[in-house]
């Protein structure tokens, strides 16, 4: 049966029904199912988060200075920026200010896990869609070589002899019969394109960058003290600076700081020197599979994040920017406010939710959820063994989030879309210097590729912003200011009876917000709306599909039963489902006054 | 090692965050890479495979056949048992029913982290999903406990290469931890150590003391009653120390870590905990009595500690 969304797609669910169930390589529990016709191209998706794990009740009653610490473990992989979004959130709430040093730090550690987090999805989640490390074992170490030189000739690890010893590495694996994480993979679908010496040559930097990131954590182990999961604090950060007195080895010194510095350096020369080489000669053989775009040159959205200065989140003052763009109209970036109850709301007539009445949407503020776990009439299969699930009715435990109604992507290509509003010209300029570099059309970004090349430039912008922070924090520093904390109002004895506030970061899959409410020193109330709610949002009651699901129409299988595009669009949006689908909120009143920062 | 063959690997995921993966992967000695080239074969793990759906389940389903009584299996999160287990799903059913199905050849179980070992996060009050330790749930295997939120990273692959090794399973303490790395607490071996001895801590954030790095014992650090590695693997502190950098231990390698009143509350009000109180007394009190307390407050820690496990197994 063939059916049109209001926002704009057509579907058709007579072809033949594809479950991918676990989607591997994403944090979390995925299920994906899709229709595909006889000409192999994919005609209606349904995209389904299997986990929930109710932290928001748990949260109920707790201390507000501890909610960095659950939200944190909503996620391990993006790990930290629960924390921050938290501590804004309630630093909010009760009129906390954080001093300057805190803000650089803060900053240094949220871009610390962009790019970790970017570089960790490109190489170890994403790569497989399209490198075959079985393939390398048949490329020409020398001609590898040559290749690696001339994508990027400052980076040296490129002799033939290292790819020799790479490749015999790998040739002994595969060799062994136990081929452990590439077993079953799909290494003879004519949809990986690569030649063996490109093979080879990101086989080895999926191995170099596998090195590389556990260094890169150090910059949150150094302020945070371990990573995953650092510490945060409410009114700053949990380290002292002391660069000059006795006992300093208990706070940052001089030490700490070259270690960050050379961190940061060693982020940059990885960025530069081969993730975006990789990115454009691994993309320049993919230039004609353009598929994926769905929700991203249509309708997007970003709150935007890395304050200049601190306590002050004005649009102006981001340098990560902040906007969002709905009908396609990519020259109207309007302002998001996350407080405005007509803004952002979420729906969950297809989610595993009750709300009592059918169409209705509750803005975070007001947000309640009951789980109501019920499958559809046309299921194939039993509650607790699914064939195919039955879109028609609730079919995640995703909620449906909506910006004005409209559903939204989120993530570095949702905010390199607004780069058109005014301060931004540095993303502007990274995005149309790649797109020359690759001789790419603007329309190209609005793809499966567009995404991940945003999430490269993201990374690369994040190290130099990494740099900026630093400096800002040295020559601080050296100006005699070494506070990092602001504990006037520590004690809940100095809190109002009530309190209410909003956290918003730009987290490394997007668009992320955290809302509590504080009564009697106590959270009342707290609730997260997550990139991955946004980008696997299930359908609304009007029908409107979400960013998984439209971004994976109308693209050609070659195998249909090898979900190699599927994985490839999928994971372009670096799914993060512990965080989608933790969603719980307990029973809110709605409110008459939102206060915000 | 090279020649023979790798020891396969089964790594399944429930209710969980991915932090001990991501901590996997942070492993130094050995490196990540290679534990998975060289030591052990991961035959499935649907955070890091590349096959994905109906290719991934049949490399679960060949692998536990193939190996039977010879894999080991590592479980990172908690089955959830709340409706019929579908609180979490894979493959269309109940992750439990994955977990149950990986046990029965297994030839032993590491529960990494906190989920796996006690519940964790989503297993604080209320425990909304019924989220439910790997031990309670699969009684006839052996177990190997791994906590921690993460687990340290060399913890983690050092329990692996252990078993590779050494072909057995690691001293286990009455808990299942492996008593290489757990069996002491933070506080007897922490840096900050003799500053708690000498009565010497840090009365506020950012105050003049946290500035000398003074003991967190009064920002409400759990040091002195977790058990883990974190102050005694000391080539790996730059990655997983808190203390370190200023803020307290919250304990998260403890059962039930969560729902022991806020991490900033002194540990004063912890039911097991003796002697440390009367010492922080004395720490302040009695500047000239520092060497007669610590010699006290040492031999009393150990009685403790044992009885502490006592009340624990």
């Amino acid at each position: 049966m063939t059916t049109q969304t209001p926002n704009g797609f057509t579907l058709d669910n007579a072809g033949k029904r594809i479950v991918v169930d676990p989607v591997t390589r994403i944090e979390g529990h995925m299920r994906c199912e899709v229709n595909v016709n006889d000409q192999g191209i994919i005609t209606n998706a349904v995209s389904t988060g299997t986990m929930w794990r109710g932290l928001e009740v748990i949260l109920k009653g707790r201390d507000p200075r501890d909610a960095w610490a659950f939200t944190e473990r909503i996620c391990g992989v993006c790990t930290g920026t629960h924390a921050l979004t938290s501590v804004r959130a309630v630093e909010s709430a009760l009129g906390i200010t954080i001093p300057d040093n805190a803000n650089s730090i803060r900053n240094m550690m949220q871009l610390n896990l962009q790019i970790h987090d970017h570089i960790v999805h490109f190489y170890h989640l994403h790569a497989l869609d399209w490198v075959n490390p079985v393939n390398a074992l048949r490329a020409d170490p020398k001609a590898t070589s040559e290749l690696q030189q001339m994508v990027s000739p400052s980076h040296p690890l490129s002799s033939p002899g290292y790819f020799r010893d790479v490749q015999n590495r790998l040739k002994k694996f595969v060799e062994s019969g136990q081929l452990g994480l590439f077993k079953n993979g799909y290494w003879d679908n004519p949809a990986y394109k690569l030649p063996p010496e490109a093979d080879l040559m990101a086989t080895t930097h999926y191995l170099e960058a596998l090195d590389l990131q556990k260094e890169v954590v150090k910059v949150h182990t150094i302020f945070g003290g371990k990573n995953p999961h650092p510490n945060w604090l409410v009114g700053g950060v949990p380290c002292p600076i002391n660069v000059d007195g006795v006992g300093a080895v208990g706070a940052i010194n001089m030490e700490r700081l070259n270690l960050v510095s050379s961190i940061i350096d060693r982020c940059t020369e990885f960025t530069r020197n081969v993730y975006l080489p990789d990115l454009k000669a691994i993309g320049g053989f993919y230039k004609e599979w353009l598929y994926g775009g769905g929700l991203s040159g249509q309708s997007v959205l970003s709150y935007g994040d890395i304050p200049e200065n601190p306590n002050d989140f004005s649009a102006g003052q981001l340098h990560l920017p902040r906007g969002a763009i709905i009908n396609g109209n990519l020259n109207e970036v309007h302002d998001v406010d996350t407080t405005d109850p007509e803004q952002v709301q979420e729906f969950v007539d297809h989610s595993w939710y009750d709300y009592g009445e059918p169409g209705m949407g509750l803005h975070p503020w007001d947000g309640r959820t009951e789980p109501k776990f019920e499958l559809g009439p046309n299921l194939k299969g039993t509650r607790t063994n699914i064939e195919n699930i039955d879109e028609g009715a609730k079919y995640s435990w995703i909620k449906a989030p909506r910006w004005r109604g409209n559903a939204m992507e989120v993530g570095p290509l949702a905010a390199t879309s607004s780069v058109t509003r005014k301060g931004h010209e540095d993303i502007k300029n990274q995005v149309e210097g790649l797109l020359r570099d690759m001789n790419l059309p603007v329309s190209a970004l609005f793809s499966t590729l567009g995404r991940t090349a945003a999430r490269a430039l993201e990374a690369e912008y994040c190290c130099r912003l990494q740099k900026h922070f630093f400096d800002k924090l040295v020559t601080n520093i050296k100006n005699g200011d070494s506070s990092t904390a602001n504990v006037e109002k520590w004690d809940p004895s100095t809190w109002p009876k009530e309190a209410k506030g909003v956290g918003m970061t730009e987290a490394p899959r997007g668009a992320l917000g955290h809302w509590v409410k504080i009564k009697d020193g106590r959270i009342e109330n707290y609730q997260c709306v997550v990139p991955t709610t946004w980008n696997g949002s299930p359908r609304d009651s009007k029908g409107n599909i979400g960013a998984f699901e439209a971004s994976l129409l109308n693209t050609k299988m070659e195998r249909p039963e090898e979900p190699v595009e599927i994985l490839r669009t999928l994971h372009s949006f670096d799914p993060c489902l512990a965080c989608s689908t933790h969603v719980m909120s307990a029973e809110g009143a709605p409110l008459t006054t939102v206060k915000v920062r | 090692m090279e020649t023979k063959p790798r020891t396969p690997v089964v790594w399944v995921h429930g209710l969980e965050c991915t932090c001990c993966s991501e901590s996997f992967i942070r492993s130094a000695h050995p490196l990540a890479k290679d534990v998975v080239l060289s030591m052990i074969s991961l035959d499935y793990d649907d955070t890091l495979m590349a096959a994905a759906g109906h290719a991934a389940e049949a490399a679960f389903e060949e692998t536990i056949a193939k190996y039977k009584g010879n894999y080991i299996l590592a479980v990172e999160g908690n089955p959830p048992l709340n409706e019929d287990g579908m609180f979490c799903i894979t493959g269309g059913k109940p992750f439990v029913e994955k977990l149950r199905h990986a046990a029965e050849g297994a030839k032993a179980i590491i529960s990494w982290g906190a989920c796996a070992s006690y519940g964790c996060v989503q297993a604080a009050a209320p425990n909304p999903t019924q989220a439910t330790p790997v031990h309670k749930v699969i009684t006839d295997k052996p177990i190997i406990k791994v906590p921690g939120c993460p687990p340290i990273a060399e913890v983690m692959t050092g329990v692996i290469t252990y078993m590779l090794t050494f072909d057995r399973m690691p001293e286990l303490d009455r808990q299942g931890r492996p008593a290489m790395f757990y069996s002491q607490r933070i506080h007897d071996k922490c840096y900050r150590r003799p500053h708690f001895d000498a009565g010497q801590f840090v009365e506020h954030w950012d105050d003049e003391n946290a500035r000398k790095g003074y003991c967190l014992y009064k920002m409400g650090c759990k040091g002195p009653t977790t058990y883990n590695a974190c102050s005694t693997v000391p080539l790996e502190r730059r990655r997983h120390f808190p203390i370190q950098s200023g803020h307290g231990c919250i304990g998260c390698s403890e059962d039930g870590f969560w729902d022991q009143g806020s991490f900033y509350d002194r540990l004063t009000t912890i039911k097991q905990f003796g002697i440390e109180a009367t010492a922080d007394q004395i720490g302040w009190t009695a500047t000239g009595l520092v060497g007669a307390a610590v010699a006290a407050h040492a031999a009393v820690s150990v009685l403790k500690r044992a009885q502490k496990k006592n009340e624990e197994a």
